[in-house]
């Protein structure tokens, strides 16, 4: 074969090639490379969304990490969450599997019974749960008042309002519950007749069976949790608001997480900065710092973790 | 120069223009040319929402469709700001002509930007002096900067809610008229229950429904902002009066946290168990709308109105207050101005549309001569609301190019003030003064 012809082949195969990856790749540069190019162009314009945009360099970046007094509470607290609330619910996610695939009777009820509250629209479950920890009115307080325990302020206190997100965050455990369960049940019986025979107690049973026959499993929920708390907006949003008792009329100007910030995340800024003041270009400064914090995140758990396929999964 | 090098050159130029063409979206100038006596159909986008105001709204435009047979209007409720914002960036056929916004927040934002033309030329055009047509604070948050971009369309003014029956009991004859007698009929009306109340008399914390730092604020007449558009707040000592007094009722009528407390176990702003209808709270400073909320809920004791009360030093000056509204503007890129602005015009300046639109909506009339109307039907203490937005000192928050981020700024300075979390008040004043004006740099 010549070299013209070998070289026109291989042309073929990788247009061939490109044919097929296309739909991908298009898809790819539409909805996230062109988006992101997007934003991290905005965020070095003044745009205000009406005006053409104007070059301002680093102006927005300025403003968000040095004067924007919304920009490090709520970073404090969207980590505080990923930290805290992202564990809590992978371990708790997880203790419910083990608890449903352990059970013998009722395993139906309890399914359904644990996987229920995730299918709750997170407005009506906030707004109840606001509700329900109200201090004043709330039923949970009454009971621990009842029992003679400390009744705290739950949403109305800066220093419980995270831990009473983070309820709610483990109430709507359902999902997880979910793929752990398949991924314990998936777990080769054989694995612990060998172990049991080998007179392996149950905690060895789990940390040497299950732990790591389950592990890219838990790496999943660890990640896209991280991810999904990186754009927690709706939960402390409407907590904050409802029990600040102040709901403000349509289009009015937004009040910064209630109690003291501390419900404050960063999606919230971004809508406030971009949608209530207009100021695009901060918005894409606060969204990439976003984007930069998941990368990270999840980079540190990969390399960590080796990946969520490893040699042998 | 490498070939690679080159592509890259290539492919970094056609991005950059592809990026700048996709991010320099339209923007039509106030040019208004169309002839509005011709067939045309308007789009107007409103923000009402509830069955009532949409009826309203609906008879409103159908009387200026029965006036200008040769204009149809379509109407668009439930349209918040940013929704707003964004159609009138993007244009399009569907965009709107017209619009309405319940807040005054972003007034300067759209008459800075462009976004709704400035009506200065329509109003000589059709021989209407605004300043002889509107109250005085209507005429301030209606434009930014000499641009009149926007109309008010009713308008809210706030005074002092009172329960008749407990100051009869407490051996009140009157209303207070200044803050001291204010202060100390509140402390008068309040009744203890241990860590909490059997009724407050007054709830003076920012968080309480519309206890507002600008709602305070209004009955001390403060200029926000300087003639260099700078932030006033750490010079006018108007402000600094302001939560003083504040604070003082804070912690004369049991402290932060004892009023938190009660605070969170009290009812909503907007449903029948708010505190001033449960008897809970002896007065309350809202808003007119909050005359036929309260009656609605039937509460078990009479109620007064009256104007908030002034500073001791301006007493002069009793009966004014806090005002703000819903506005209209024309969309710049409209291609209907002109009829556009036979729309506003009738919504806006029309009496009896005005005076029909108030009576269905119960908001305040936003022109002078609505509010001397006899086609008026109100109950009678509503007239106080009248009154105080007729009030030449009554006063409302101007318009900034950042919208309302202003308010927030020094409503945040509150909360830190009122709960004792900063101290030294002149200092917090200076801190935020400057806050205001970077977050107003940052938006120029």
């Amino acid at each position: 074969m010549s070299a013209a012809s070998l070289a026109a082949k291989r042309r073929r195969s990788a247009l061939r090639t490109l044919a097929f990856l296309s739909p991908w790749l298009i898809g790819f540069a539409v909805f996230f490379a062109y988006p992101l190019l997007s934003t991290v162009y905005f965020s070095f314009m003044h745009y205000d969304g009406f005006r053409t945009p104007q070059w301002s360099g680093a102006k927005n970046w300025r403003y968000v990490f040095a004067h924007y007094p919304l920009f490090w509470p709520a970073l404090r607290n969207t980590l505080w969450l990923v930290v805290v609330m992202v564990t809590l619910r992978v371990l708790f996610g997880l203790g419910v599997g083990l608890l449903i695939t352990k059970i013998k009777t009722g395993t139906g009820v309890f399914r359904t019974l644990f996987y229920l509250p995730y299918l709750a629209p997170p407005v009506a479950a906030t707004m109840s749960f606001a509700f329900l920890l109200n201090p004043g009115t709330g039923p949970v307080n009454s009971l621990l008042e009842r029992a003679g325990l400390p009744a705290p302020g739950w949403f109305n206190d800066p220093s419980w309002s995270k831990p009473a997100l983070t309820l709610l965050a483990l109430w709507g455990i359902g999902d997880l519950m979910v793929i752990f369960m398949a991924a314990l049940l998936d777990v080769p019986k054989e694995q612990y007749e060998a172990a049991e025979l080998d007179g392996a107690s149950s905690w060895q049973r789990f940390r040497y069976v299950t732990l790591p026959t389950i592990s890219p499993i838990i790496m999943f929920a660890v990640v896209t949790g991280v991810i999904q708390t990186m754009q927690y907006y709706a939960q402390p949003l409407i907590a904050g608001k409802v029990a600040s008792g102040v709901i403000q009329g349509a289009g009015a100007q937004f009040e910064p997480g209630y109690p003291d910030k501390s419900t404050l995340t960063l999606p919230q800024l971004v809508y406030n900065l971009g949608f209530q003041r207009f100021d695009y270009g901060s918005a894409c400064v606060v969204a990439l710092v976003l984007f930069a914090l998941s990368m990270v995140f999840t980079a540190l758990l990969m390399r960590r973790r080796g990946g969520l396929i490893q040699a042998g999964d | 120069m490498p070939e690679n090098s080159r592509s890259f050159r290539k492919v970094a130029a056609a991005v950059a223009v592809a990026l700048l063409a996709t991010a320099c979206t339209g923007q039509s100038g106030s040019g208004a040319s169309d002839d509005p006596s011709k067939e045309t159909t308007l789009t107007f986008w409103h923000a009402w929402s509830a069955p009532g105001e949409v009826a309203a709204v609906k008879s409103l435009v159908a009387g200026f469709e029965k006036k200008h047979p040769n204009i149809h209007v379509t109407v668009v409720g439930g349209m918040t700001d940013d929704k707003i914002n964004q159609a009138l960036r993007a244009g399009g056929s569907k965009a709107p002509d017209v619009i309405s916004s319940f807040t005054t927040n972003n007034v300067g934002k759209f008459c800075s930007s462009g976004a709704l033309v400035d009506l200065n030329p329509f109003f000589e055009k059709s021989g209407i002096d605004p300043e002889a047509t509107f109250p005085k604070a209507m005429n301030e948050y209606t434009q930014f900067e000499g641009n009149r971009c926007t109309v008010p369309l009713l308008g809210d003014a706030y005074g002092l809610y009172y329960n008749k029956t407990a100051f009869a009991k407490a051996g009140i004859e009157n209303p207070p008229r200044t803050w001291s007698e204010f202060e100390a009929d509140a402390k008068k009306l309040t009744i203890g229950d241990g860590d909490s109340y059997k009724q407050l008399g007054f709830m003076p914390n920012y968080h309480g429904w519309e206890s507002t730092t600008e709602h305070y604020l209004a009955q001390f007449s403060p200029t926000y902002f300087d003639a260099d558009g700078k932030s006033n707040i750490a010079k006018d000592p108007a402000f600094e009066k302001a939560f003083t007094l504040q604070k003082r009722l804070v912690d004369e009528l049991g402290g932060y946290r004892r009023l938190e407390t009660f605070r969170s176990k009290l009812g909503d702003e907007w449903g029948p168990q708010h505190p001033f209808h449960t008897g809970q709270v002896a007065m309350q400073l809202d808003g007119e709308w909050r005359l036929a909320m309260a009656e609605e809920a039937k509460p078990g004791f009479e109620i007064g109105v009256a104007p908030l009360p002034v500073p001791d030093d301006r007493i002069d000056q009793y009966g004014k207050g806090y005002i703000t509204g819903t506005i209209a503007g024309i969309a710049a890129n409209s291609t209907k101005q002109n009829a556009a602005w036979e729309l506003v015009k009738y919504m806006t300046t029309d009496t009896d549309a005005v005076v029909g639109f108030s009576n269905a909506i119960h908001n305040v009339p936003s022109t002078l001569a609505a509010l001397k109307s006899p086609k008026l039907t109100y109950d009678p203490r509503f007239r106080t609301f009248l009154d105080i937005a007729a009030n030449p000192h009554s006063t409302t928050t101007p318009a900034s190019v950042n919208g309302g981020v202003y308010l927030v700024t020094i409503q945040q300075f509150g909360y830190d003030y009122e709960s004792g979390k900063a101290r030294d008040l002149k200092a917090g004043l200076a801190r935020t003064a400057a806050q205001i004006d970077t977050d107003i740099a940052q938006a120029k």
